[in-house]
């Protein structure tokens, strides 16, 4: 075999779109089989409570010292121009736009993603997949599709927890520090958000919650064989999903901020 | 314990296959196997490791498609049927997995009623319970039924494994490697299961194995895959009966190790 760098580079080249156009056909399946009875209900709303169960701790824990600490970082700078009065309405703007979908994403792909993908990998490794196949289960149906709604409509859920629960860490602070009652705060805060702000947060939030699910199941579906395999499906649903999150986020932002 | 004859319908055969060719890649597996499994009989398929047993019977039960070949499995080719037949037929088979392929999220009670529950909606919790108490009494487990699959040992495992397929009734029951890493007398409670399976449930058996005691005392008939085709076939004694060395090395290794 010739192992001239072109070789390699378009083996790795076809590799990559060999895997994408399996990505491809991955999620034209889940966009299939989601609509097509039977449906797994009871199964889907174990899974949903398991995403919520994974991730509230620390993502009550993150969302409220993320709105404790940025407030208080924030105060000094703003107080330089004499506008700690605004504080509230910054606080909103950066958790409701930005952080709240992302810091919830972010966990969710590492305490969720990764136990969807090693769950997965390790039932695909010791044939568990093909058992429920061959005892007449749509084991994508049961396994897949299920995984992939519940982290769909739950990101979004928590990401509105996370914005409740930081706005609730930033009010402790302004609280003791400028005197401000809750209802000013609601009402300084709630001044500089939109309703597009809203929107564009809880779909950015769906996108992330349907990327989580996704990758995560992808990679434990496809996960090779041995227990080396398991491990990789969980890690790799990590690192996708972070990687692709970020991606979103971007994009996302510029179409944002070209509708305003 | 020998092996009582069960009666078996030459006449009538449950699983036929002509010319299947499988390959991966650049591997040929399979290179033009013909077998006919005939109703009643217990059928061994020996074969060392890597040569394409278990591929065998997962296009037995369409979870690998054929490259080439037929594959007609009561009377249906596998490979061509929609997904509702397949499932349909899959009913008929139970497949016993080499790594036992419990559900290990589930107690051993979900994990008997798991393909009952959800193909037999007409039952009721009782009639569900009562079948779950009757296999998990045949492979002799009835203590377990409340553990997870992490809590039972290998030779549990199998016996669970097989009795979540007989918990269908299946017409076929598909071994793949019911004895490995079992040690010799656990190996010999496993033999005696599959015999009783056959005896109690009537049904036709396909047995993959590598162990030689196995398929003695559970097979009807033995056939022997070498490098992707079956080269011999017949009785226990017929087949090892021969002066090709490749399966000369097989029988000794088995009883020297
Ligand atoms: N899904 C697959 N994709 C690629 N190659 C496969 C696949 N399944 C099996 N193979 C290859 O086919 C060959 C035969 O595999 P198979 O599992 O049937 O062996 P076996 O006879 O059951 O061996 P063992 O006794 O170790 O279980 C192996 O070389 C394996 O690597
Ligand atoms: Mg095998």
């Amino acid at each position: 075999m010739k192992r001239s760098g072109k070789y390699i580079v378009s083996k790795r080249l076809d590799k990559l779109f060999l895997q994408l156009s399996d990505v491809y056909k991955f999620i034209m399946r889940f966009f299939r089989e989601v609509f097509l009875p039977p449906f797994e209900f009871k199964e889907m709303v174990r899974q949903c409570y398991e995403v919520g169960y994974k991730s509230l701790a620390l993502i009550t824990l993150t969302g409220f010292i993320t709105g404790l600490v940025f407030t208080k970082q924030s105060r000094p700078s703003l107080a330089e121009f004499g506008a700690a009065s605004w504080l509230p309405s910054l606080v909103a703007i950066a958790i409701i736009r930005a952080l709240a979908p992302l810091v919830t994403a972010l966990i969710a792909a590492g305490k969720v993603g990764s136990n969807i993908g090693a769950e997965l990998g390790s039932m695909k490794v010791t044939e568990q997949i093909d058992a429920m196949e061959v005892s007449a289960t749509n084991p994508f149906k049961f396994l897949v599709v299920t995984r992939i709604v519940a982290t769909t409509f739950m990101i979004p859920i928590l990401a509105v927890y996370t914005g409740l629960v930081g706005m609730l860490g930033s009010f402790i602070n302004v609280s003791q520090n400028e005197q401000t009652s809750l209802s000013v705060f609601i009402e300084d805060a709630f001044k500089s958000i939109s309703f597009l702000d809203l929107f564009a947060s809880l779909f950015k939030a769906t996108v992330f919650g349907f990327t989580i699910g996704t990758v995560g199941c992808y990679q434990g579906f496809n996960s090779s064989k041995g227990t080396e395999g398991v491990g990789k499906a969980a890690n790799s649903a990590v690192v996708v999903s972070m990687f692709l999150i970020f991606i979103e986020e971007i994009l996302v932002v510029q179409v944002v901020n070209a509708i305003r | 314990m020998e092996k009582k004859t069960a009666p078996i319908d030459r006449s009538k055969h449950v699983i036929s296959i002509k010319g299947l060719k499988k390959s991966f890649g650049d591997l040929d597996v399979l290179k033009g196997i013909d077998l006919e499994l005939y109703q009643g009989e217990n059928l061994v398929v020996l074969g060392r490791s890597g040569t394409g047993k278990s591929v065998l019977i997962k296009v037995i039960s369409g979870l690998l498609k054929p490259d080439d070949g037929m594959v007609n499995v009561l009377g249906m080719e596998v490979d061509k049927l929609a997904p509702a037949e397949l499932q349909e037929l899959r009913l008929k088979i139970g497949f016993s997995f080499q790594s036992s392929a419990l559900y290990d999220s589930m107690t051993v009670k979900e994990n008997l009623e798991f393909p009952l529950v959800r193909n037999s909606k007409h039952l009721s919790r009782k009639e569900i319970d009562l079948a779950i108490e009757d296999v998990l009494d045949g492979v002799g487990l009835l203590q377990t039924l409340n553990q997870m699959p992490s809590e039972l040992s290998g030779g549990q495992r199998k016996r669970i494994g097989i009795a979540r397929t007989l918990i269908m009734r299946p017409s076929i029951m598909l071994y793949d490697e019911p004895t490995a890493g079992l040690d010799p007398i656990t190996c010999i409670d496993i033999n005696n299961l599959i015999n009783e399976v056959q005896e109690r449930y009537n049904t036709s058996s396909i047995i993959i194995t590598h162990d030689l005691t196995c398929a003695k005392s559970t097979g009807d008939r033995i056939m022997m895959l070498l490098e992707g085709r079956f080269e011999r076939q017949g009785t226990f004694e017929e087949v090892f009966n021969t002066d090709d060395e490749r399966i000369k090395t097989f029988y000794n290794y088995n009883f020297t190790v």
